[in-house]
């Protein structure tokens, strides 16, 4: 049942550009996928082991410069005569470093910050948010700073017998972004659903209970970081190769604040939260502009968010599921009785 | 003479200037079922937390089966098949029961092996047969258990005694080798409880080794095979049911100094 709704859709989303020639609408459509694979990243930390990561978008930016600068190339002095000179490579290999770079940036990350948690946590990553934006306006030899990396080639693929095919167009670009976001939702379902999960899930609900049954916290952690760096990295990459010119603002914090509301509004801890959340928040300024003025969009952006979190407290998924009586919700609904229950008996 | 399991040696814990415990010693056999007894704030909580390395002992050792546990973490001891019960919150209280033993059987579901985290999101033969025996023991134990009409209702919804016998299925997954039950018939009735020392028992049969901390006497009379007894974080009194009960250092304690020449005179009386 899930899982045909899941396909219809995926098979929805392919369908869309065969009918939606706008370009401008497609752009937003592909930015959005693009924010709602980090979205769906971010929710794999925020959602299913409760940390909330405010520096996300570093992993996002880290990816996004890894790939540019894999494709570009550069040559940077380090020391005197020393240079580090690195030949162009193909796209596609900037795309997977980003992937490994990234991931490698949350195994640092979560290391050194999992022994803190909490508000701790949150002040970390924004601290490694800002430090890596920081690094990214000043190293001018590397990133051209302020002037930002210019003339990013477009992700190119062989097609075996078919040549190549350069991923140029909207109508590509589309697809890709929807294969990537595709992968990840099925690579993130598949990790919640294993023992991993669960070892998340435990943790999350009652740390305590779930080291006495074995599970060991700074590796759960981290393998969600590692995890959800990695896909934020690749979304960042393919962010490069899209808009062909990035500069240190793609670090800025509003970008990590952005997948925030995508994944706390479409409903944390669910796998298909993060994409609606982004589907309306991504769309909602693009319909926004032509009918109001650019003070009026902001405000109502903030009303439909305040009005989506006060009638669905726990977020779009998981309160349309209950409504419909769907999986969990008939034992949440016993649970509040219950508890009430117990609390008579108490006063009694 | 019978196989130590678990031996606690000179054992010491200091909160600040507070002694919680002063220096402890007791041995645990292999299939013995052992209480650890005590008025309130006697320290026995404090003792199950350095069994299980949430806390580090000022001074003394933990040795379990012939293992030192000083240094290791809750998990890695929890890796060692030593494996403890919470007082209070003893279940993940936003799943269902059987999720909640799902949780419980992580370390049967490790691979080993460094793929095992590739084989598990690509749904490996190796990894799903795993999962399909998981799903399968978690089954049985909630049947095993006696909450198989709740299998599918959140933990956080059952009544306190429901909830005890969860956290005991979820101690169970993690296959131990010796059992840890802080305070597991609190909040039960005495049907409930007369059911669950059978359970113990049966827990006792599949060779698992039990120390448990409780307050409800008549249960841990019938339980134990053999009883400590702490006071002011030392231990006063150690031997079977029948001598403790008749402990005239145990009934001070939990009495009070007045009450002993009253037990007497009921014992004489008698």
């Amino acid at each position: 049942m899930k899982q045909i709704v899941t396909l219809l859709c995926l098979a929805f989303f392919a369908s869309v550009p065969m009918w939606l020639t706008d370009p401008y609408l497609l752009n937003a459509l592909i930015t959005t996928g693009i924010f709602i694979i980090g979205a769906m990243s971010l929710n794999l930390l925020l959602g299913f082991t409760g940390q909330l990561s405010l520096g996300h978008i570093a992993f996002f930016g880290i990816g996004a410069y890894v790939s540019a600068l894999t494709s570009l190339g550069f040559d940077v002095p380090i020391y005197g005569d020393f240079h580090i000179v690195h030949v162009p490579w193909p796209p596609i290999a900037g795309f997977l470093l980003a992937i490994v770079i990234s991931g490698f940036c949350g195994y640092l990350v979560g290391r050194l910050s999992f022994s803190v948690r909490g508000a701790y946590f949150v002040i970390v990553t924004i601290s490694f948010a800002e430090v890596v934006r920081l690094v990214a306006l000043n190293w001018v030899e590397l990133t051209q700073g302020p002037l930002a990396l210019t003339n990013i080639p477009s992700i190119t693929i062989g097609l075996p017998g078919l040549g190549y095919l350069v991923l140029k167009t909207k109508f590509h670009n589309y697809y890709l972004v929807l294969a990537v976001a595709a992968i990840s939702y099925f690579l993130i379902s598949r990790l919640v659903h294993s023992h991993y999960g669960r070892a998340m899930r435990g943790l999350m609900e009652n740390e305590t209970l779930a080291v006495a049954v074995g599970i060991d916290v700074t590796k759960t952690l981290t393998l969600a970081a590692v995890i959800s760096a990695g896909i934020a990295g690749a979304a960042g990459s393919l962010y490069a190769h899209y808009i062909r010119i990035i500069d240190p603002d793609v670090f800025a914090f509003i970008s990590t604040v952005t997948m925030v509301i995508m994944v706390v509004s479409g409903g944390k801890g669910s796998l298909a939260g993060p994409v609606v959340g982004g589907v309306i928040f991504g769309l909602l300024p693009v319909f926004l502009r032509p009918i109001m003025p650019p003070e009026a969009q902001w405000i109502t952006y903030g009303v439909v968010l305040i009005v989506i979190l006060f009638v669905m407290p726990r977020g779009i998924v998981p309160s349309l599921a209950a409504k419909l009586g769907l999986a969990r919700a008939g034992g949440t609904r016993r649970a509040s009785v219950a508890v009430s229950e117990r609390t008579a008996e108490e006063h009694a | 003479m019978a196989e130590t399991v678990l031996s606690i040696e000179h054992v010491a814990v200091h909160f600040g200037g507070l002694v919680a415990i002063s220096d402890m010693n007791f041995h645990v056999n292999k299939g013995e079922i052992v209480s650890l007894i005590g008025p309130n704030g006697a320290g026995k909580t404090t003792a199950f937390n350095v069994m299980t390395g949430f806390l580090t002992p000022a001074k003394g050792a933990v040795n379990y089966c012939g293992a030192d546990l000083k240094g290791k973490k809750p998990h890695e001891i929890a890796d060692l098949g030593l494996i403890r019960t919470f007082q209070r919150t003893s279940v993940f209280p936003n799943d269902t029961v059987y999720d909640n033993v799902l949780i419980g059987l992580h370390r049967q579901g490790e691979l080993k092996g460094k793929l095992g985290l590739a084989e598990a999101i690509l749904g490996l033969p190796r990894a799903r047969a795993s999962e399909k025996a998981q799903r399968a023991r978690a089954a049985e134990l909630v049947r095993w258990i006696g909450l198989e009409a709740r299998a599918n209702d959140l933990a956080g919804s059952l009544s306190y005694g429901e909830q005890r016998l969860v956290g005991v299925a979820l101690a169970l997954a993690a296959q131990p080798k010796m059992l840890l039950l802080d305070e597991p018939v609190s909040g039960m009735n005495a049907s409930e409880t007369h059911t669950f020392v059978q359970l113990i028992r049966n827990i006792r049969d599949r060779g698992v080794t039990i120390l448990l901390v409780e307050h409800d006497m008549p249960m841990v009379m019938s339980v134990s095979d053999r009883i400590v007894v702490l006071n002011y974080g030392r231990i006063i009194a150690e031997g079977p049911p029948d001598e403790i009960r008749k402990n005239p250092a145990v009934i001070e304690a939990y009495l009070g100094q007045g009450a002993k020449d009253v037990v007497k005179e009921v014992a004489v009386h008698a």
